[in-house]
């Protein structure tokens, strides 16, 4: 290989490195996890955007979409168990609570994470020289905002005992109970909706984390090495919830428009 | 057993460098940094490269291996096929001296800014007393082998040579997580670890999680949980209004803001 | 470290110093004057350095390489100290008394004494600082179990004690602002007439950058040699490169002596295998919690070498053998256990019968004796050593090892006070100073060594520097000359010889004659080997330039090693018995007479050799000496030491 002169360039290329020409000597696949996540997160984002618009198919009795729960807008009968505060507002009653769950995942430590690497290749990979000249990482806005992951995270407990009256109502019919296959979606998704939200950085920070003497509150304690093992999982959780919240979804949605009709267990 | 090994490596200094070929003669079991040595021995004396114990606990042999940072004496040989070519560089992220050597210095500059720890004086007997689950968080901290390898994958700082003045780097970040956490010390370091230290700069990326070869969660226990403590007093509302209100987390009584 | 990184001081200033330095490797030479030098930033040097500072001293350390890099972060066990936190009745009596059973009498009695009595508030200290020990339920300092250590002691942090302490220290030195040079190498330490008295006395030192080969000059009245051992002399060895026993060579060649050099301690169990790793310490626990030792035909053999001496103490049946590990006090000791002198002469015949195994060791097996939870759970370094560096699941299947060169009992002779050498202005602490462990350390009394014994130093050359006012010795310009014309001599070579070759024969002349077990013609043998290697070592060369140069660093490190191995093998060859770390197959027992002195080293005249005299043991005072009145016969208490 020729030789390579001192190089005059930015970050690995800059002066004083060392003068090497290629910016990652990695030979392994490592832009496969970026882009899978690229590919997945985006076709997340169609999908759930046109259902977010739709304003239609997200109510088939007795399974309300998660995206659209709880409906406190113009909701067709029967999907509004909390009632219509905002039964005024025009558009896709999606819309008006969306942002909670959005907002708890942008801000989410394994998303952010996800994100900058997919989307912004900052960096793409370990060790694999980003693209972009200037960086000032979550100190000026609108990325400083990721600091309120907290209030997310409030706002997603709220979400999760929504989601969970859900699964209770999809138990119940007219004359008496049932089980379909929408149950156990709709079951399994609060699960793991619950998982990932239990395992959630701030929720690990708020139950116990923040404190310097564990010994004077062994509750507290006991409650924080619960979340933290959770916690080593809460990438897992957060795909498996991206999943089980899309396929919840396209279930009512299937349903509602009569495409399947529903699969009784009892 | 025997094979010789495809080996390649920088050569240079800050003037310039090239990756030059030094195929060489392995056995089995050997590990990078024995490829290392033999070519010193043999084909180039003066071939530089940092190096003490030789068994992943002093943190010297940093260095990148087919372009991912390691430590030379834990990357075995019988990770890679034997016709594969393994190509050695300096840690990139610091200014070159020679070959494999690198100026670390940045890292021994931030270690100087960081406030030590202050204890409160000690018990009536002459002794302190602390709990063994007070001090696990920061004991894992203090693993840390200052290889270094985590400020060089950094790509805070390994991509943009204009934040190391501002930014302080994940070895530095469980330092202050270390001490933050500790039942004794009496500093309240959380505005320094924003706005000294840089802490705002990071973005959880987790590559320093990666490469770290004693396994130290940096990213989920160390620099998350500071993000969140820094969180607690500049951007929560909740914490602040309790504070006025005299609702407030006595856990922190007895520190003082630095 | 020359260029200053972005906005990180001043380009061309050195980082930690601010003094002028450029990469240009004949731009000239750096000159400091401080009141304490420290070369070696280990444990030991580290706390020096701290005391001096303290104490008001203009100070720097000198290291070879980077900071908190130094050999002491492979200490495991702990620092033996008797704060009493376990055991309420431990006292530093006791700690005395077992230092100078387990180091057969032959210590330094009042090092001992000192050394047993300031630990704790040592210990103490670096809590103070920042370290993060392992409690006791009450949230004390944890102590711990170790071989000849009558209650428990060791204060430690998991399994990685020597770490902790480094860091701690590097971390106060740091805070405190105390200047270090790193990377950079003393090769000669300068003397002079004080202007005064006449008297000889430290004037400074003299060495060079690794970095730009660039040469430093010191000038300070006081040197406190901190540099560790010797282990690099030997070919199997758990010591670094860093270990080529600098502080030995550069005392002996300022006019301080040796002592105690015959003994060395062999650790019985290092990895063998895979080669990178070899001689890397695989710890004593591993037999103390069941682990057995076989040889290839399968065959447990230390049932075959268990001396007379230890027979009425040693169980002689697998049955009773194996019983020992649930009810110590009904059955005696698996021979597993014997003294790490007699476990590695027994490993050593096994193999030299060609019993051993592919790798040329022995079996350890603890996989067949206990389950893979058991093992984990009690050795998880251990585990995870053999699993990262040998692919071996230690779990599943036995370990290969063979004994290990570890650690230098003997040094520099020092006053035990002071630390001060027999040369005013010099002083030597750590594994560089000899006396204080006798003929055989015990396991944790190494770290606590560094810490004592490296704060009596700082303080006292502190307190020599300052009482010197202006009147300090001043280097003698042609000395620095000729200092500079010695560690350029490999460059001027024609066609010489290769210094890694000159080296890796030495390690295994001295493996192979000087090793565990000692014969007087073998030791003769190594002395004729030497004289020929310092041969050939007048003619080394060495290829490139000065700058960051590894051949050349290692070509000025040999001439130290072939001193101290020159000293190691005579007093070896000296010393006609059995004693601690000192084996003579030709002398197997060991003689009251040789237990009441120790063999003292010195430069010969012309430099070019050492020589040997006998010196009477220091006598302990009659208070201390009743403490050993109702104690066994010497030979008795020989404990299996641990592996700090």
């Amino acid at each position: 290989m020729a030789s390579t002169k001192a190089p005059a360039g930015t970050g690995v290329h800059g002066p004083g490195r060392a003068a090497i020409g290629a910016r990652t000597l990695r030979q392994d696949r490592w832009w496969l996890a970026p882009l899978s996540t690229f590919v997945v997160f985006s076709a997340f984002i169609v999908y759930a955007t046109w259902r977010a618009f739709a304003n239609a198919n997200y109510y088939a009795e007795p399974y309300l979409s998660p995206f659209y729960s709880p409906c406190l807008g113009d909701c067709v009968k029967g999907s509004s168990d909390f009632g219509q505060p905002f039964g005024w507002f025009p558009l896709s009653a999606a819309l008006i609570i969306l942002i909670f769950p959005l907002g708890f995942r942008m801000t989410c430590y394994y998303y952010r994470k996800s994100y900058y690497r997919a989307f912004w290749l900052s960096p793409p990979a370990c060790a694999v020289a980003e693209p972009h000249t200037k960086y000032t990482g979550e100190t000026r806005l609108p990325l400083i905002l990721n600091n309120l992951h907290r209030y997310f995270w409030y706002a997603a407990i709220v979400v999760g005992f929504v989601l969970s009256f859900d699964v209770v109502i999809s138990f119940k019919e007219a004359d008496g109970g049932h089980v379909g296959l929408g149950t156990l979606i709709l079951l399994v998704n609060v699960v793991f909706i619950w998982l990932y939200t239990l395992s959630c950085h701030s929720c690990r920070h708020a139950v116990g984390g923040r404190l310097r003497h564990f010994s004077k509150h062994p509750v507290r304690y006991k409650a924080w090495t619960w979340v933290s093992k959770l916690n080593a999982h809460h990438a897992k959780f957060a795909w498996y919830s991206l999943f089980s919240v899309a396929i919840a979804d396209l279930y009512v949605y299937l349903l509602a428009n009569g495409t399947i009709s529903e699969t009784r267990f009892f | 057993m025997g094979y010789t090994l495809k080996l390649r490596v920088w050569r240079g200094d800050k003037s310039g460098g090239e990756i030059k070929d030094y195929p060489v003669e392995v056995s089995e079991g050997e590990v990078v940094l024995d490829a290392i040595h033999r070519v010193q021995g043999t084909q180039a004396g003066d071939l530089a490269v940092r190096w003490n114990c030789k068994a992943g606990k002093c943190g010297s042999c940093s260095a990148e291996v087919n372009g991912k940072p390691r430590l030379m004496c834990m990357c075995r040989l019988s990770d890679f096929e034997e016709d594969e070519t393994i190509t050695v560089t300096p840690m990139r992220t610091f200014p070159v001296i020679r070959d494999l050597v690198t100026d670390v210095s940045f890292n021994y500059e931030k270690a100087k800014e960081l406030p030590s720890f202050a204890p409160p004086p000690r018990d009536a007997d002459n002794k302190r007393r602390m709990a063994q689950v007070d001090v696990e968080r920061g004991q894992e901290f203090r693993k840390c082998i200052e290889c270094f390898l985590c400020q060089n994958t950094c790509h805070v700082v390994r991509d943009h040579e204009e934040n190391k003045q501002a930014f302080a780097g994940p070895r530095f970040f469980l330092r202050y997580a270390e001490l933050d956490m500790h039942p004794l010390d009496t500093n309240d370091r959380r505005k320094l670890a924003q706005d000294a230290a840089g802490l705002g700069m990071c973005n959880i990326t987790k590559c320093c999680t990666e490469v770290c070869p004693e396994g130290i969660k940096i990213t989920d226990n160390a620099i998350i949980p500071m993000k969140e403590r820094v969180a607690d007093r500049k951007f929560d509302p909740l914490v602040w209004l309790g504070s006025k209100i005299g609702i407030r987390n006595k856990d922190d009584d007895g520190r003082v803001e630095l | 470290m020359s260029t200053g990184t972005a906005g990180v001081g001043q380009e061309g200033r050195h980082p930690m110093t601010g003094n002028a330095l450029d990469g240009d490797a004949e731009g000239g030479m750096e000159r400091h004057t401080y009141d304490v030098v420290v070369i070696g930033a280990g444990g030991a040097g580290l706390r020096a350095a701290i005391a001096a500072h303290e104490a008001g001293a203009r100070t720097a350390i000198v290291c070879k390489s980077l900071l908190g890099k130094a050999h002491t972060v492979m200490a495991e066990g702990g620092i033996a100290a008797a704060m009493g936190n376990r055991w309420p009745e431990d006292n530093w009596e006791v700690h005395f008394r077992d230092t100078m059973r387990g180091g057969k009498m032959l210590n330094n009695w009042r090092m001992a004494q000192l050394h047993a009595q300031e630990a704790p508030e040592r210990v103490m200290e670096l809590e103070d600082w920042g370290a993060l020990f392992d409690r006791t339920e009450d949230g004390l300092i944890s102590q711990r179990d170790f071989g000849g250590h009558k209650y428990a002691r060791l204060a430690h942090v998991g399994d990685r004690t020597g770490l902790e302490m480094i860091r701690t220290l590097q971390q106060r030195a740091v805070q405190l602002g105390i200047d270090v040079f790193m990377e950079c190498t003393i090769t000669d330490v300068f003397v002079s007439a004080s202007s005064t008295s006449g008297e000889k006395a430290i004037a400074g030192a003299f060495g060079y950058w690794r970095e730009s080969g660039r040469f430093i000059v010191f000038d300070s009245p006081t040197v406190i040699l901190a540099t560790g051992g010797i282990g690099k002399s030997f070919k199997v060895t758990s010591n670094s490169w860093e270990y080529t026993g600098d502080g030995h060579a550069l005392a002996m060649r300022a006019g301080a002596s040796l002592i105690n050099m015959e003994f060395i301690q062999f650790h019985p169990t290092g990895m063998v295998w895979p080669p990178s790793v070899k001689g890397l310490l695989v710890t004593e626990s591993v037999r103390g919690d069941g682990g057995i030792l076989k040889n290839s035909e399968g065959k447990r053999f230390m049932f075959d070498y268990i001396p007379e001496f230890f027979k009425a103490e040693t169980a002689d049946t697998v049955e009773e053998a194996d019983a020992w590990y649930e009810d110590k006090k009904n059955n005696r000791r698996p021979p597993e256990l014997l003294p790490r002198d007699e476990v590695a002469r027994a490993i050593n015949s096994e193999i030299k019968a060609g019993r051993g195994t592919p790798h040329g060791g022995i079996y350890l097996d603890i996989a067949s004796r206990r389950t893979p939870e058991f093992i984990k759970k009690r050795l998880p370094s251990m585990y995870h050593q053999f699993k990262e560096l040998a692919d071996v699941d230690i779990t599943a299947e036995p370990m290969e090892i063979g004994p290990t060169c570890h650690y230098v009992m003997g040094g520099v002779e020092v006053d035990a006070d002071t630390q001060e050498s027999a040369v005013t202005g010099l002083y030597a602490v750590g594994e560089c100073s000899g006396g204080m462990h006798g003929s055989n350390r015990l396991g944790g009394n190494s770290l606590g060594d560094l810490l004592v014994f490296g704060k009596r130093a700082g303080d006292a050359a502190t307190a020599y520097a300052k009482g010197l006012g202006a009147n300090r010795p001043k280097i003698v310009e042609a000395d620095v000359k000729a200092a500079e014309r010695s560690a350029l001599a490999p460059f001027e070579v024609e066609g010489g010889e290769n210094p890694y070759t000159i080296q890796s024969d030495l390690q295994q002349s001295m493996n192979d004659l000087v090793g565990i077990i000692r014969e007087g013609s073998e030791l003769e043998e190594s002395l004729v080997a030497i004289e020929a290697f310092k041969e050939r070592a007048k003619t080394m060369k060495v290829e490139g330039h000065r700058q960051y140069n590894p051949g050349w660093h290692l070509a000025i490190d040999l001439r130290n090693m072939l001193i101290v191995s020159e000293s190691i093998a005579k007093a070896a060859l000296a010393r006609q018995e059995s004693r601690g770390g000192h084996t003579r197959n030709d002398y197997p027992a060991t003689d009251p007479e040789w237990g009441t002195k120790n063999l003292v080293v010195n430069l010969t005249a012309d430099g070019t050799g050492v020589e040997l005299h006998e010196k009477p043991l220091p006598v302990m005072p009659e208070e201390l000496t009743t403490y050993f009145a109702a104690a066994a016969p010497m030979a008795n208490v020989q404990t299996e030491e641990g592996k700090n």
